[in-house]
Order: structure tokens, then sequence, then C-alpha cells
């Protein structure tokens, strides 16, 4: 398309450093009628929305991802450069920059500030959270700027919508000199650039006052070598008991409702193959999604808290001694971390890591973090086979199980990528640079579009995968269909698939029902106890009653080593296509996510045979 | 001296950086973040539990975040 076709809308982009406030900037422009997608080819976001003009006309805005330089280091930067220069595949320059400049770092933003205006785009500065520049004891001058600049420069408090109507009328007027030619300015060097800054910011600065910011008590306490570490743990605690406790009953309410629907749907259908689809195939493909939302919810709730108040630098601060003794950095605890209650988003979060190698490490090891889907089925094993006594005081022993499983997991998270980081993703050492925000408090409005987004991510990705998955073992376990006297799940192409499937894993213990089982708990992992209570012919009306005859089943059937064995598995092997799919989203392919596949596998396969061979040797 | 080895929370002058000890990328995003010769930066905080690694240093109005491996590349004199 050329500049001058009369149908074009211009499009307008926001630019700037990372912690310029853009995403606030965006939002409080935008409202929350957002698109969210990838940019083609790489894992990058393209948020965008609409603008409206004083004038009723609107513009597209885009947010692109924050930048220190064009000379790229990452690729969110890799996707500024060439959208802003026009060499991205499929999307024109932007007509319009609304350059966005913290007020209180103008020393440090105004040096990328001089790489963007040297492109001769029509460009606006938002000269960002002057309230904090304030607050920091500065008084700034934006005329001087301008001047310094030679384009508007407009004073701007994101969050509380100041200066957003004079910011949106100069961005009109340089929408009317979108057409014209680029003026390219004369390029200078980097330093040539930070000499220039420098002065600028001095020529902008009316006073400074020496007070101390407020970071710097803030980090005093929170980054304490000693203090900082159990404020860290202590907050990644309330965090758990939120994600596991105070999900509890809305994940019932949610599965409930559609409990509700299907029961509905059962009395009013007649009875064949349409109505079992949509009770036990699509319903229950519907419930096995949103029982996981009321979590996601609360982790993400928690993670935006703690991005948006600039504490969760600090965290990847104080976690970056820890993760780099396996090769990692700070970076890679928060995908971890919220991996803990999915792998999925976990994985999806691993965007913000820029190193590559470092990222499909961490991709590679997310699985090993205990996610709430296995707890159902760690639960009822539990409650089966360890007795409930107790070993000290307040500590019982079906507790500490299940303590151990979680560190096993952690724990060969570690090691796995200790092996990776020196084999299939060997690289330099990783490093761990950067920014450390300012700290802020986050307001609701942007918490709340910040959580819509996410969320809704997380039920279009991971909702489409599981709910297909689900269908089609439905499938597999309805047909063909059984002979009078034969099981279902015996005569089914699953039960097949379980034939084929005992041989290999009875040398570890496993009996037919559990390799049976393995087959559906591949959509979810917490659908292995429905199946166990369905080829032990439990009647599975209720899912707790149906637990309690599984566990009743287990507790007479399964010998200890066995019943361990399972354990071992469900700790290591990747029973969950939706987080294999979702791994070859991210890393653009069928090679990482086959190599995650296999290697899991093993791993379950082997340690699952060493407890059982274990405990058999033991007497157990 | 290295930045490593430089008092806590006294200013330091960078004299000169060891680029080649650093991977392309790094080096390109210390640039960038202004740590470079002759910027002025301080050593505010250090490490968990006694380990030094890694430290969190102000320059101009920001703080940023490395590791002590860069820190050793980092020449520097009181300011």
């Amino acid at each position: 398309m050329s500049r001058d076709d009369p149908v074009r809308h211009h499009r307008v982009a926001l630019v700037g450093n990372p912690n310029s406030g853009k995403s606030a900037l965006f939002n409080a422009l935008t409202g929350a009628r957002q698109k969210i997608a990838n940019y083609p080819g790489v894992t990058v976001e393209r948020k965008a929305g609409r603008l409206a003009l004083p004038n009723g006309e609107s513009r597209e805005l885009i947010d692109l991802p924050g930048a220190y330089s064009f000379d790229a280091a990452s690729p969110d930067e890799e996707v500024t450069r060439k959208l802003v220069h026009g060499e991205f595949e499929g999307e024109a320059a932007p007509d319009v920059l609304v350059l966005v400049l913290d007020a209180a770092n103008l020393e440090q933003h105004l040096v990328f500030a001089q790489e963007v205006l040297e492109l001769g785009r029509p460009t606006v500065v938002a000269l960002n959270m002057v309230d904090l520049a304030e607050r920091d004891g500065l008084t700034l001058d934006p005329a001087a700027l301008s001047e310094a600049l030679g384009v508007p420069v407009i004073p701007t408090v994101a969050v509380r919508r100041k200066g957003l109507d004079e910011l949106i009328a100069a961005i009109a007027e340089a929408d009317t000199h979108a057409d014209e030619d680029a003026h390219k300015r004369w390029h200078l060097t980097l330093p040539e650039r930070r000499l220039s800054a420098k002065h600028m910011a001095k020529g902008a600065i009316l006073s400074t006052s020496t007070r101390h910011t407020i970071e710097n008590g803030i980090d005093r306490v929170l980054l304490n070598p000693w203090v900082g570490p159990v404020i860290l743990f202590g907050l990644l605690f309330v965090i758990f008991q939120a994600v596991f406790a105070w999900a509890t009953p809305f994940a019932d309410a949610l599965e409930g409702g559609v409990g509700a629907v299907s029961a509905l749907v059962t009395d009013t259908m007649p009875e064949g193959f349409v109505r079992d689809f949509l009770t036990e195939g699509v319903l229950a493909g519907v419930g096995s999604v949103v029982v996981f939302l009321p979590q996601i919810v609360i982790l993400f709730f928690f993670i935006l808290v703690m991005e948006a108040s600039g504490y969760m630098a600090r965290a990847a601060f104080l976690m970056d001694r820890l993760m780099a003794g396996v090769g990692l950095s700070g970076k890679s605890f928060i995908p971890l971390l919220s991996s803990f209650a999915c792998a999925i988003p976990g994985i999806m979060a691993t965007r913000s890591i820029p190193d590559a190698k470092d990222r499909l490490t961490t991709i590679l090891i997310a699985p090993l973090m205990t996610c709430s889907a296995r707890l159902p089925v760690y639960a009822v094993i539990i409650a089966a086979v360890i007795p409930q006594t107790s070993i000290g005081p307040g500590i019982g022993l079906q507790g500490l199980v299940l303590f151990a499983l979680y560190v096993a997991g952690i724990v060969g998270a570690m090691a796995a990528a200790l092996v990776l980081r020196r084999t299939v993703a060997q690289g330099a050492a990783s490093g761990f640079i950067m920014e450390m925000p300012r700290y802020q408090l986050p307001r609701l409005k942007d918490l709340a579009i910040g959580l819509w987004q996410r969320a809704w991510v997380f039920l279009r990705r991971a909702g489409t995968i599981i709910f297909l998955v689900t269908i089609a073992l439905w499938l597999m376990l309805s047909f063909p269909k059984a002979e009078p006297g034969e099981s279902q799940m015996d005569a089914s192409v699953a039960g097949m698939v379980a034939d084929g499937l005992h041989p290999i894993l009875e040398p570890i213990g496993f009996n037919r029902e559990m390799s049976l089982a393995l087959v559906p708990a591949m959509a979810a992992r917490e659908v292995a106890v429905s199946a166990l209570a369905t080829t032990y012919a439990v009647d599975a009306a209720d899912e707790e009653v149906a637990a309690e005859g599984v566990t009743d089943k287990i507790a007479a059937l399964w010998s200890l080593p066995t019943a361990l064995a399972f354990l071992a598995w469900f700790v290591f092997a990747p029973q969950c296509i939706s987080t294999i799919a979702v791994a070859r989203r991210e890393t653009n392919g069928w090679k990482w996510p086959t190599f995650m596949v296999v290697y899991l596998f093993a791993l379950a396969y082997v340690f699952a045979g060493l407890t059982y061979w274990g405990a058999v040797a033991l007497g157990l | 001296m290295t930045l490593d080895a430089f008092e806590h929370e006294k200013s330091a002058r960078i004299t000169a950086v060891d680029w080649a000890a650093l991977a392309e990328d790094e080096g390109k995003r210390l640039k960038a973040l202004g740590v470079d010769e002759g910027a002025e930066v301080c050593v505010i905080h250090r490490g968990v539990f006694g380990t030094r690694d890694p430290l969190a240093i102000r320059i101009g109005r920001m703080t940023i975040a490395l590791r002590r491996a860069h820190a050793l590349a980092i020449e520097v004199e009181p300011a």
C-alpha cells in the first residue's frame, strides 16, 4: 500500500523504553478493547487498539515492545526495530510515533528517543509519569525539552488520565503531516547521543532535590541479603495458599454449573450418540477446562500485582543466585512459579526471557513443576496406600509424602536444567542484566485489563486444546462398542492402546488398569482418577464418591510398590497433550516438544521403575 | 580495580570495560543501559545469604541488576 492511498487509515504506534509506563498509557488511550495476537513467526505479542481522535475519526494504535535501542539485543527489540523501519513483512511502518519517556529517567530515555527521532517521522513525545518524577523531587520544563527535541512534548500521567486530551490533540496534529516525506535526521553515534541526552535532560530539569528516592528505602529491606529472601518465600507461601485454597469454592461452583447443564441435557434429550457426545464429550471437555480457571486467575492476579508494583524484578534478583547454580537466571523464576498452577501459562510466560537457550531450557523443565492437575491423582493414591499416621507434632506421613513429591519435581527440574544446559541447550553461561523499575501502586483498571487478557488467552489456547483432546479421547473410549458382557473400556480403541502399553509398563510394576488410566489422562492428569473409577466399575455419578471408591479399590488391589511407582510416574511423565501443544507453539516446531516428551517419559519410566524395584527389594 | 571489588554505596567512574569478556547481546544491553566508559555507577545491593552475586547498581536515576561476571569485566576508579 502506498502512503497516499486514500482508503488506508494511518496507524499510530507507541514506542519507548521498557518501564516508561507505555502499557498504562496504551490502556488509558484505548480502553479495554484491545486486540492481542502474535507477530508472525516470532513469539512476541502484538497489542493493538482503537484511538479516537477529536474529529471523530479513529486510528489503529499499536503498543510496540519496549526497547532500549534499535541495536537489538532481544526478540522484542528486533520486532520494534523492524516495525518502525517498515521492514516487517506484511506490516507497514506506523505513520505517527508516540515516543513515551519516563519523566524521572530522562537522561536514560532520551538516548533511545534520539534514535527514534532520527527516523524523521511525525512524532509526539509523551513525558509520562510526571507525578513520580515530582515525588522524586524533580521539576521539569516540557517547553525546553520540546525545543531541544524539535517535536511537541506533552506531560502525562497515564494512570490518572492526566494530559491525555492534550496528547490526543497533538497526535491528531501530527497525523495531518503523516503523508509528508520523512526528513531523516543526522545519524549520531551512541556516545554522541548519550552526551546530548545528558545536555537535554539537564536543560529540561528546572530543579532537583537530593532527597533519597523511596526505592532506596524499600529496597534496603526487600533486597536485604537475609530479610529479602524470607519475605519472598513468605509471599510465595501466601500465593500457594491462595491458589490452592481460595480457588476451590469457585472451581467447585463452576464444575457444579457444568454438571447441572449436563444433567439437564441428560434429562431432556433422548438417549443415544448425540446425547453422550454432548454430555461425556463436549460438556466434560468444557468442565475440565473451566475447573482450572479460578486457580489461573488467582495466580495471574498475584503475578500482575508483582509485575505492576515493580516487585517482580526484585524477586528475579533474589532468585538469580539459586537459578544460576543450574545454568539459568532469575528470569526463569516466574515461568517456573506459574507452572505450579499449570505448565501452560508457565511456558507462555517464558517469553520474557531474552536468552534463547535459557528460554528453551525453562520450557523443557516447566512440566516438572507439580501442577495442580496432579493433586487429585496424588491425593487418591496417597489416601489409599499411605497410612494416616503422625510422625511428629503436626506432621502427618501422608502430608510428608505429598511434600516429597513436590520436592522430587523441583529437584528433577533443577537436575534436568543442569544437564540440558550442558547438552542440547548448550550455550554461554546465561547472564542476568535487567532494569529494576521503580515501585508503583498498581492501578485496579490496569490489573483488570491484564487479568482479563491473560485469562482469555488461557481459555482460547489451552481451552481449545484440552477441549479437543477430551472429545478425541471420548471417541477413543466409546468406539468400537462393547459386546454384551464385555466392558466398554476393554473393547474401545483406548483399551487396545492400553493392551499395547501394558507389556511395556509391566516391568515397572504397573497393572493393566493403570496402563488403561494413563491413556485418557493425556487430556488432563486428573482424569486418571475417573478413568480408574470407570475401570474398577465404581459408580462415578459424583466425583468425590468416585474418588472414595477408587481409594478403597486401590488399597485392596494395589501393592505398595505399585502405588509408589504410579506416584513417581506422575512426578515426571508429560501426561498432558495441551502442554505439549503449547510447547510446540512457543518453540515454533515439533523438534523440542518431541524431545520434551521423549526425555520426560524416559525419566518417568526410569524413576517409576527404580521406585518399584527399590520398594520390592525393601520388602514393602 | 573492578566494579566487583569496589566499595558498597560509593560512587565509581567506569574507566574501561572488557567487552570481549561479555557475550555480544549482554554488551549491547549494558551499553544501552548506559554502562560504558565514563559513566558513574554505585553498587547498592549484593546477592542473597552472603553470596556476592548478583549486584544491583545505581546509574543515573536507574537501578540495574547484573552478575558478578559482568562486574568483573568493568574497571572503575573512585569518582
